[in-house]
């Protein structure tokens, strides 16, 4: 799996849009943030689809895991050669995850949810990195490109 | 909307957590409230179904069922179907059809298969 330095580094840094969240209708906001910027960045419907979907169901675990649900994402236009994508990262100050390898395996869940966010997510998207150990937070980073 | 013994509800736009189990619970109770057959919940006007509206959706259908009545999921934008089976979220055991005229069809053949059957006449 590429590391979360391998995303940002592979993207040349346009402009950059900063989402707090903090409660059920900031979900909505990190959708139409992501849309906006795959939809600048040319993606299809089914890619736009998948990296909005998949923006969603990390959003939603900050709100359900970390320390008072509250964390940020950062989506930016991606640019590698010839594409050109977009990228999100969340991040938040919560437990952070104690066994990543199995917080990564379907159907995995402490919170009495379906378990499906974070595997998910990650087949949903082109590139997926996820740093995070107990006490230091959780950071996710996705990227999906236009081709 | 009411159509016959059927019950039509159409969702729209980006559905946030509250709006989606407003629905669940109006759809049940009215479909309680006016002993409707069937309740087809059209979503060709949402553009992102995460693995939580996915999951109240289909909570949906078999709280309609436990009613008595049968539901259906219609019009799944195709980018929606391929983006709830990547995320490993596809609903086993709702029944789906393509867009609300076909939705029709299949309620009408499930309470023609069931062991109740019922003369429902004309809907549209």
């Amino acid at each position: 799996m590429a590391s979360i330095a391998d995303i940002a580094a592979a993207a040349d840094l346009l402009p950059i849009t900063s989402v707090a969240i903090e409660g059920e209708s900031d979900l909505l906001r990190v959708r139409s943030t992501t849309r906006a910027y795959a939809r600048q960045a040319g993606l299809g419907v089914t890619g736009t689809t998948k990296v909005v979907t998949a923006a969603s169901e990390l959003a939603r675990n900050i709100l359900r895991h970390a320390t008072g649900g509250k964390g940020v994402a950062t989506v930016r236009e991606a640019a590698s050669g010839q594409r050109r994508g977009v990228q999100a990262v969340f991040t938040d100050n919560g437990p952070g995850i104690a066994d990543l390898d199995a917080a990564m395996r379907s159907g995995f869940s402490t919170a009495g949810s379906l378990g499906l966010g974070l595997p998910g997510s990650r087949r949903l998207v082109d590139e997926f990195a996820i740093d995070s150990a107990p006490g230091s937070g959780t950071r996710v980073a996705i990227c999906q490109w236009d081709r | 909307m009411r159509m016959g013994r059927d019950l039509l509800v159409t969702l729209q736009g980006d559905l946030d957590d509250v709006r989606v189990e407003s629905v669940e619970r109006l759809v049940a109770s009215e479909v309680a409230r006016t002993g409707a057959h069937g309740a087809l919940i059209d979503v060709s006007g949402v553009d992102v179904v995460d693995s939580f509206v996915a999951q109240v959706l289909a909570r949906l259908v078999r709280m309609v069922r436990l009613l008595g009545a049968e539901a259906a999921i219609v019009g799944i934008r195709p980018a929606v179907a391929i983006t709830l089976v990547g995320l490993g979220s596809s609903m086993p055991g709702v029944s789906t059809a393509l867009n609300a005229e076909q939705g029709m069809a299949r309620l009408r053949r499930m309470r023609a298969d069931g062991s109740v059957r019922i003369d429902h006449g004309k809907h549209c």
